[in-house]
Parts: C-alpha cells; sequence; structure tokens
C-alpha cells in the first residue's frame, strides 16, 4: 500500500544558521507539508519562504493575525517571498504549521497555507496565513531563511510529502 | 517501512468521564497530534476544557488566543496558568448530538526544551452561540512528555460519545 504521509527530509540546526533549504523534492507527491519549530533565542523576527530560488515579486499573501489584544487582517502583493507573520526571535520557539497544495502540477500556480503560533507567557501572536506563488513551475526547492538574522541552534524543520493514493 | 503518523492510543467515551489521560506516550516519535471530538455536560453552549501534560499543574501554561464568535474576532493573552485551555468545544446546552472538533499538535515533544504547540477547537450547532478558538500556547516545561490528561472543567463531564485519538508522527 502506497505510503500516505511520509518524510521527505528533516534538518535540525546545530549551530545558528540563516536558512534551511530543502531541495530536489520529488514531484512524487500530491502535497507538502512543512513542520518547523523556530527555536528560541534567534536573531530573526520572521521567517521568508521562498520556492525555487525565486526572489522576484511573484508572491502574495493575506494573513489573520492575534496579539493578544487585537486581531487584524494584511495582505502584501507583489512581494519576492512570503513572510510569516507569528514573529520569532523571543526566548520560547516558534511552531510553523504549513501545507503546500499541488506543488508539481504545472497548471496551476502554488497555494501555501500556514498556521503560525509563537506564545511567550504575556505576550505573542497567533494566525493564519495563505500564500500564493505566481509560477506554474513545479515546487522543487523550499527555502525557509530569517529575514533580518538567523534562526537558533535547536531548530528544526521536516518536509513531508502527502500522496493521495 | 515504519509508519509516519500512527495511532498511539484512542478513546471512545461509552459513559460520561471527567477526564481523559494517554499515559506512557513512547519517546520515539518526533511530534504528537491529538485529535478530538468532544461534548460535555456542562450548562452552557460552548465551553473551555483543559490540558495538562505529566500530571503537571504548576503554573507554568500560557497561550495567545484567537477567538470568532460569526459577528466579531479577539483575542486574549492568558499567562502563568496551571493548565493550558482549550477552547472551544460543545456543552449542555448546544443544539442535541453536536460535538466539538479540535486538533492540537506538539512539535519535539520530547525535547528539552519549552514546548510551543498550537490548537484549534470549534463549537458550531447552528446557533448564533457558535465559537472558534485558535491557540499558540506553550508549556514551559524541559522534560519530555510522556502524559496527556484532557479534562473537562472542574465538577463537569465528558459525555458519552466523545473521543480522542492520539497519533505520533515520525520525521524519519
Amino acid at each position: 500500500m502506497a505510503t500516505t504521509y511520509e518524510p521527505i527530509a528533516t534538518t535540525t540546526l546545530g549551530s545558528a544558521a540563516s536558512s534551511i533549504t530543502f531541495s530536489s523534492i520529488t514531484s512524487a507527491y500530491t502535497d507538502l507539508r512543512i513542520i518547523m519549530n523556530v527555536a528560541g533565542g534567534g536573531s530573526s523576527n520572521f521567517v521568508q519562504i521562498r520556492f525555487n530560488s525565486d526572489a522576484t515579486s511573484n508572491y502574495s499573501r493575506t494573513s489573520l493575525i492575534a496579539d493578544g489584544s487585537t486581531v487584524t487582517s494584511t495582505r502584501a502583493s507583489a512581494t519576492n517571498g512570503l513572510l510569516n507573520v507569528a514573529a520569532s526571535g523571543s526566548v520560547q520557539p516558534e511552531l510553523i504549521l504549513a501545507d503546500i497544495f499541488s506543488y508539481s502540477n504545472t497548471s496551476v500556480y502554488k497555494t501555501w497555507l500556514s498556521s503560525d503560533n509563537s506564545d511567550a507567557n504575556g505576550s505573542g501572536n497567533v494566525g493564519r496565513i495563505v500564500g500564493l506563488w505566481r509560477s506554474t513551475a513545479a515546487i522543487d526547492t523550499i527555502l525557509l531563511q530569517g529575514n533580518t538574522g538567523n534562526f537558533a541552534a535547536g531548530t528544526t524543520a521536516t518536509l513531508y510529502g502527502i500522496l493521495k493514493a | 517501512m515504519a509508519s509516519t503518523y500512527t495511532l498511539i492510543s484512542s478513546n471512545v467515551l461509552s459513559g460520561s468521564a471527567a477526564s481523559v489521560t494517554f499515559s506512557s506516550i513512547p519517546s520515539t516519535y518526533t511530534d504528537l497530534v491529538l485529535r478530538v471530538s468532544l461534548r460535555t455536560d456542562t450548562s452552557a453552549s460552548f465551553v473551555q476544557t483543559n490540558l495538562t501534560f505529566n500530571s503537571d499543574s504548576s503554573a507554568i501554561y500560557s497561550a495567545t488566543y484567537l477567538y470568532g464568535t460569526g459577528s466579531a474576532a479577539s483575542s486574549t493573552n492568558y499567562t502563568a496558568d496551571t493548565y493550558a485551555r482549550e477552547v472551544y468545544y460543545d456543552g449542555a446546552n448546544a443544539t442535541s448530538n453536536t460535538f466539538g472538533s479540535g486538533e492540537i499538535y506538539i512539535p519535539n515533544y520530547t525535547s528539552t526544551t519549552s514546548k510551543s504547540f498550537s490548537a484549534f477547537g470549534v463549537e458550531e450547532d447552528n446557533n448564533s452561540a457558535a465559537r472558534i478558538g485558535v491557540e499558540a500556547q506553550l508549556y514551559r516545561n524541559t522534560s519530555a512528555i510522556s502524559s496527556i490528561t484532557w479534562a473537562a472543567t472542574s465538577g463537569q463531564n465528558f459525555v458519552s460519545g466523545s473521543s480522542f485519538y492520539l497519533y505520533g508522527i515520525k520525521n524519519s
């Protein structure tokens, strides 16, 4: 029987680093899922996501975010990468759960849905993002990088493939 | 080949119970996922339930919440709680036969750092009291999580038919 939910690659940072990259992603799955646990103590505020090394203005996003007192929704168009909404870099870890649908379908632009979670006992952010990469290319590389600095040692990221059959 | 997404344990209630505990959770997985369908006998339409790890009721749980009521959204921080507040689920005043649904994702549950985890719970019963809750939660303990207890609020019970499923996810 085919495996429906399968690990493709995983990275645990042994020392601080500015990015994690998943490359040579097979097109054998239907969807992708990323679980990223950003360790506390890093120097980056946010995680920026890019596909296939594309740093052009092909990205857009709409976010819903709450910080413990207010709820806001924002959007950004024609950006050079997707950005999560729950600030990391605090002393506590941050959790990102993200799904990329039909990542190898060359007839569609690619949609990213993520859950961002960062609480620090009195402050924090929780949010949801929908992101779009306006490219029909199959995604074979995913870059997760700090937008202002490094991820701390102990940061983990795992890429899973989800197969419809 | 090892299965990546594996059912560790489940509990479907055949009677009422004040709490459900998953104990002796193996440390062989990377992440844990709890998926529940539950209703309590609390005299309310929507209710909070309480989660603790390792029977630890010290004041080291906290959260940032996003709530929706169908007409408005709001957000709150909770600090130094003695349990993780899990919202929202159905109480006794919710429409009959409706159960709240929720999922909790706990990454790196065996790590020696604080545990950041996410929760999502909904109470939808074709009623204006319906609620949705999204939570970023934190358990400031460096011990591996080996047991999880999900409880109704004090003096209340989960009703028969409530179900609790604990899955383990492996990254290799």
